[in-house]
């Protein structure tokens, strides 16, 4: 009865108005369905904003504000022990940062661990992923194990890996020193206190990006393959040639994703030694950890939220360039054609 | 971020389970016919040899947690480094429970994740179904405001968010941890990827015709049909949330901490002694490995499903 109104109004037909109803009944009947079909439109147009409703309002009042209330922040002098008032500063934060060792230090070391712990965790699970994706036994059990350091959180695999880096008693020292190289005071040095940091992320990381990569591989035609081997290319040549131009979108998203991760890089250098300082000489002090020492050791929220206003543009001048780099590359495929 | 098309010839909705959504598992089925994807070629040994150095590399880290964690803090200062387990393992495990406050930190993340993982669940079908199926205005602005904030990382706006709950009083209150955290971009977008394939649209305009209003449509046409990926994303989510780090670190204090906030003040010497340091790790890390032991596959098919949506 009423289902020829619905139709008229469903969303496939845009909502078009509503046809008189069928058959002229009593002014009543039709009056009723009229009543009807508006509500029935109303529903259709409102509801999509309700659905979304609750997520907007969440994250602007979880997200966006606060992250645009930080550029206004970092306008401002505003101490710890009285955050309600702000006192306008102009750019005065922003240029102490110009001329802040510290600062350039933190970045500098964010860069480095960022990209020694990067590189090589995308090299491994590209290599690894390409294993898994082999016709094997005890498939789950490997990429299942691999992913376990991913449930394993910062604090915990932070102290755990202090540790085993342990000076005097860790067993990384001690199993050096089986092949006889002395005890390393991996804390105290500068690059070797970033390689072991980065070592903490790579951990963590490997097994999450290897099973994306193994994902995509697996989402390859096999004709290609197949193909590509009646062409007599050998497996290296396949995986040079099909699997990584086939994998390019998905490395380049897992470059983005752990470009990010890196640039906040924060829980491993606050544990790894024991304060916001990330070490006597600041050698593995990273921006995110500058920015809690600045708020909540120095006491200064505005500098800090300069801090945090460095990061978002280091942020988007990444966005920027990744974009180039991903318009460049996808012009080379469409001239070959896939 | 499209990054590879799901498998073409597929109108079955795309699975959700061990196998990644593609279906794929070598072996268990020899016939196969075109249009899947995949290599088929045998591992020879070098190939586990491989995979199981770097499966070892990846619980070796845990396994030994457990065993630094049942021995005195004077025998973890001697070397060689034990490799076997000691006997003070309950000892230390009720010193980091009661001294190192991790008993209490366990009830409080157990509480926040449960309510993170929830509301982030609930909304983000909401918000997924409505921009995978319905039609309204600004749509696709809004969802590429939605895409864009996911690269976003919310340590950016932690300065304001600090003078709001200091300004509320609520620094040290669970609700400052829970707050912030109770949707997600990714959700949203993990939800709608799923949605827009496997939620047909003659379904939803069957509960139409008869008569259902939108809710209704929701709850017994959108929610059945949504509950795999639902599942996937509220593990993605809970384990995320267990493990939240930054945040709870500013908000909370040792009096009523999160496991990584507790964690925190373990590694910074408030009980100096590394069996127990260990056994406190052990305490906050076991409850997700159990979970992944139990629900490990659907995991891993969780995360190479969004991967290939992502």
């Amino acid at each position: 009865m009423t289902s020829h109104d619905l139709n008229a109004a469903s969303p496939a037909e845009g909502g078009a108005a509503p046809r008189p109803a069928k058959g002229g009944d009593d002014e009543r009947e039709r009056r009723r369905q009229r009543r009807r079909s508006w509500r029935y439109r109303m529903d259709t147009k409102a509801s999509p904003y309700g659905f979304i409703l609750p997520f907007f309002l969440f994250f602007g009042a979880f997200g966006l504000f606060p992250l645009l209330f930080t550029g206004w922040a970092a306008l401002h002098r505003v101490r710890l022990q009285d955050p309600g008032s702000m006192e306008w500063a102009g750019f005065h934060n922003f240029t102490r940062l110009m001329s802040d060792e510290f600062f350039w230090n933190a970045l500098a070391n964010t860069f480095t661990i960022g990209l020694i712990s990067t590189v090589p965790q995308l090299c491994i699970a590209l290599g690894l992923a390409h294993l898994l994706n082999y016709k094997m036994r005890g498939s789950n059990f490997f990429r299942v194990a691999m992913l376990t350091p991913y449930a394993t959180s910062v604090a915990a695999a932070t102290l755990v890996f202090a540790m085993l880096y342990g000076r005097d008693y860790g067993m990384i020292n001690w199993a050096l020193g089986l092949v006889g190289i002395d005890n390393i005071d991996w804390e105290g040095g500068s690059w070797t206190s970033q390689f072991a940091i980065s070592t903490i992320v790579i951990w963590r990381w490997t097994g999450y990006n290897t099973l994306i990569y193994l994902a995509a591989m697996q989402a390859v035609p096999k004709d290609l393959y197949e193909s590509a081997a009646l062409d007599g290319a050998s497996a290296w040549k396949q995986f040079l040639h099909v699997t990584l131009p086939s994998l390019r979108p998905t490395i380049l998203f897992t470059i983005v994703v752990s470009t990010i991760g890196a640039t906040q890089l924060f829980g491993e250098p606050l544990l790894f030694g024991s304060g916001p300082s990330g070490g006597s000489q600041n050698q593995y002090q990273t921006l995110g950890l500058y920015m809690y020492e600045m708020g909540w050791f120095n006491f200064n929220l505005g500098r800090a939220s300069a801090i945090a206003w460095a990061m978002f543009l280091l942020l988007i001048i990444i966005g920027l360039i990744y974009w180039a780099v991903s318009k460049w590359v996808t012009r080379g495929t469409t001239g070959k054609g896939d | 971020m499209t990054t590879t098309a799901p498998p073409t010839g597929s109108t079955s909705p795309v699975r959700v389970d061990g196998d990644g959504g593609s279906g794929d598992q070598p072996g268990r089925r020899p016939r196969r016919t075109g249009g899947k994807a995949g290599r088929q070629m045998h591992a020879g040994w070098l190939t586990y040899a491989i995979l199981t150095v770097f499966a070892i590399g990846s619980l070796f880290p845990l396994v030994w947690t457990a065993i630094a964690a049942s021995h005195s803090n004077t025998r973890l200062a001697q070397t060689p480094p034990p490799f076997t387990f000691g006997d003070r393992l309950w000892e230390n495990l009720d010193t980091a429970w009661n001294t190192g406050n991790m008993g209490m930190a366990l009830f409080n993340t157990l509480f926040v994740a449960s309510a993170i993982t929830i509301s982030t669940v609930l909304f983000a079908t909401l918000a997924g179904y409505a921009f995978a199926k319905l039609r309204f205005r600004a749509k696709n602005l809004l969802l590429l405001l939605v895409i864009g904030t996911m690269m976003v990382p919310p340590q950016l706006g932690v300065v304001p968010l600090y003078m709001a709950i200091a300004e509320l009083g609520w620094t040290n209150r669970l609700q400052a941890v829970i707050l912030p955290m109770m949707v997600s971009a990714f959700g949203v977008f993990f939800m709608r990827q799923y949605l827009v394939q496997a939620l047909p649209k003659e379904l939803i305009e069957a509960a139409r015709v008869d008569g259902a209003h939108s809710l209704r449509v929701v709850w017994h046409v959108v929610l059945p049909v949504a509950r795999p990926a639902m599942a996937v994303l509220g593990m993605l989510t809970f384990v995320m949330a267990w493990n939240e780090f930054f945040w709870p670190i500013i908000a909370l204090t040792q009096q009523n901490p999160t496991v990584q906030v507790a964690l925190t003040g373990l590694g910074r010497g408030y009980v100096p002694d590394q069996g127990v340091i260990m056994a406190g790790a052990l305490l906050g890390t076991l409850p997700l490995l159990i979970a992944f032991a139990v629900f490990g596959r659907q995991i891993v098919g969780g995360i190479m499903h969004g991967a290939l949506k992502g």
